[in-house]
């Protein structure tokens, strides 16, 4: 089951990658975001299991950061959101060159 | 039964990831992403990490989707489906990478078993026994991580403070 569960976690990361990489809708890619972090968590508890518990508690840390994240991010949204009307990355091109 | 348990979970896992990066509407996304989050909380307890399983579900499929819900909600993005997929070549470029990214890891973490059983679900089972579903997560981190326990108070200090200010209409 740790092979399998390893194997998982990379489908699962990849699939976030293709999700940032093909939509356009800022909130999507946030969660997109959101399903890697979780997808090395998995990597993160298989391994616990292969070498002890340490793997748990590094778990805990991603958790909170993903949290962290997660509420900074959607407040960026928001004031994004109250300049352009709109959550789709192709009209936020002021840094763009 | 644990098997079949994990493929189902897995299946579902997937499936819910898949659902979440070509649903149609930001909602349907959310929701097959809380299907997926749930089903991963599930495989962590066939792992033995059950502490971790049980703040999964309350703090991701709970806190956080609740909050992207809200978000959602706030900003009226529930209706009129905009196509938002990015042109042909953004996709096919995307698909390629992730593809062969994830098969490289895939093959890497099969190769002649890269990844074995040293000894760990040993450590845990003993940790559990002797300190429950809680205590096996908390006695190492309070022993050996206690730094960075105490630094993650003050990133999560810095999201509040920096999360009111976005989102304040005037400072």
């Amino acid at each position: 089951m740790l092979t399998e569960s390893l194997i998982l976690s990379a489908i699962l990361f990849s699939i976030g990658v293709l999700g940032v990489v093909i939509r356009r809708n800022a909130i999507i890619l946030f969660m997109c975001v959101e399903l890697m972090l979780n997808a090395v968590n998995l990597a993160f508890v298989a391994f616990s299991k292969a070498v002890g518990i340490e793997g748990q508690v590094f778990v805990f840390f991603v958790m909170t950061v993903a949290a962290a994240e997660a509420a900074v991010g959607l407040a960026i949204i928001i004031s994004i959101f109250r300049h352009t009307e709109t959550v789709d990355i192709k009209n936020f091109n002021l840094l763009r060159w | 039964m644990t098997t079949l348990l994990f493929y189902l979970f897995a299946a579902l896992a997937l499936g819910g990831g898949l659902g979440m990066v070509l649903g149609r509407t930001p909602v349907a996304s959310l929701l097959s992403m809380v299907a997926s989050l749930f089903s991963l909380a599930a495989i962590y307890v066939l792992l033995d990490a059950h502490f971790i399983a049980a703040i999964q579900v309350i703090v991701y499929a709970g806190a956080i989707m609740v909050l992207f819900l809200f978000v959602i909600m706030l900003l009226n993005l529930g209706h009129d489906y905009q196509r938002d997929l990015r042109e042909f070549g953004w996709i096919a470029a995307g698909s390629v990478v992730a593809g062969l990214g994830g098969y490289a890891v895939m093959r890497a973490f099969r190769a002649e078993d890269a990844v074995t059983d040293m000894g760990g679900s040993m450590l845990i089972e003993a940790a559990l026994r002797e300190f429950n579903a809680v205590g096996a997560v908390a006695v190492p981190m309070f022993r050996n991580y206690m730094v960075p326990f105490e630094l993650t108070s003050v990133l999560l200090l810095v999201a509040i403070v920096g999360a009111v200010l976005l989102a304040k209409r005037r400072v």
